[in-house]
């Protein structure tokens, strides 16, 4: 198995020097949209059948989550998400560095049934996009229905974006208000784009966004 | 442009689909004991209905299953959508 050399990689918006142009916390709250990049997460392919409960049971015992079965919806347990892809595919998110376990942990509990499991962490970086007018945003350039009562915290989808494509997960609302009813105000969403394409989505964002005041954020 | 209920995730808009042509075409079970007009036949010939047409999409930017689409040719109205190996369904003129 090749492992990730972590002192080599780079991000494919590294050459931006986002970090430096990071808003202070003030001028990123009064911002319409904050844009930030969250480089080198950890992606894992999962393939499988999802009425196979022994199969379901076994990613469980690794990564703790429950793969979740209903359509464009996301399964959290503390740094771990499941992202639904198809009926028998999943993405699983976590920190970058967890590549080598959660590979080496969900193949050895699934050995013996039918699955696939891939790294995928190098295919793609990851857009943060939050504020009162991410919502507004995102809608310029994709065709998918972004109404609360259809897209909220928890969903995710795999689509296009400024004709390119993305996989989109809206998080889930971190205490903004009760009930999650922040999340609609102050919605955060998460691209993930292929490398490729990640600077000339940056791009389209940036110029996008600019209507609403948007500041760059650290992560 | 009009939208297209994938059987998995649900309504979304035509660009994210690819086209897959007519559907219900079954491989010849025994390829060798065709004669070459049947075998052209059932790689080139295909229906063009100006009326309901029976076909195959893929979501070729969502979850990029294929699957079957009673589609109007004429008027894009869209009566069935339903799983590759189930049987087409009956439609009213
Ligand atoms: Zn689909």
């Amino acid at each position: 198995m090749t492992m990730i050399d972590f002192s080599l990689r780079r991000s494919p918006l590294a050459h931006r020097g986002l970090i430096a142009r990071a808003a202070s916390d003030a001028a990123a709250r009064e911002a319409g949209v904050t844009l930030g990049e969250q480089p080198h997460r950890c992606q894992i392919n999962l393939r499988g059948d999802a009425g196979d409960s022994g199969f379901l049971a076994a990613v469980e015992d690794v990564t703790g989550l429950r793969l979740p079965v209903e359509p464009n919806t996301v399964a959290t347990v503390e740094d771990l998400s499941a992202l639904w892809l198809g009926p028998d595919e999943w993405l699983i998110v976590g920190p970058g560095g967890r590549e080598g376990d959660l590979t080496g942990g969900l193949r050895g509990a699934l050995e013996g049934r039918h699955f696939a499991v891939t790294d995928v962490s190098e295919a793609r970086t990851v857009i943060a996009i939050s504020g009162p007018h991410a919502r507004d945003l995102l809608a310029k350039g994709t065709s998918l229905d972004l109404h609360p009562r259809v897209f909220g915290p928890g969903r995710c989808a795999q689509s296009g974006i400024a004709k390119a494509t993305m996989i989109l997960h809206q998080l889930d609302a971190n205490g903004d208000g009760a009930d999650g009813a922040g999340a609609d105000e102050q919605p955060t969403f998460e691209i993930y784009i292929a490398n490729s394409f990640a600077d000339y989505l940056w791009t389209w964002l940036e110029r996008a966004a600019a209507e609403y005041r948007v500041a760059v954020t650290a992560g | 442009m009009f939208l297209i209920s994938c059987p998995f995730c649900g309504p979304r808009e035509e660009s994210e689909f690819s086209y897959g042509h007519e559907g219900h075409i079954a491989r010849p079970a025994d390829p060798d004991s065709l004669s070459d007009a049947e075998w052209a036949d059932y790689l080139f010939m295909r229906k063009n209905p100006k009326g309901w047409h029976y076909e195959r999409w893929n979501h070729a930017r969502g979850c990029r299953r294929w699957f079957n689409v009673a589609r109007h040719t004429v008027t894009h109205e869209i009566r069935a959508v339903y799983k590759m190996g189930d049987p087409p369904p009956a439609i009213e003129p």
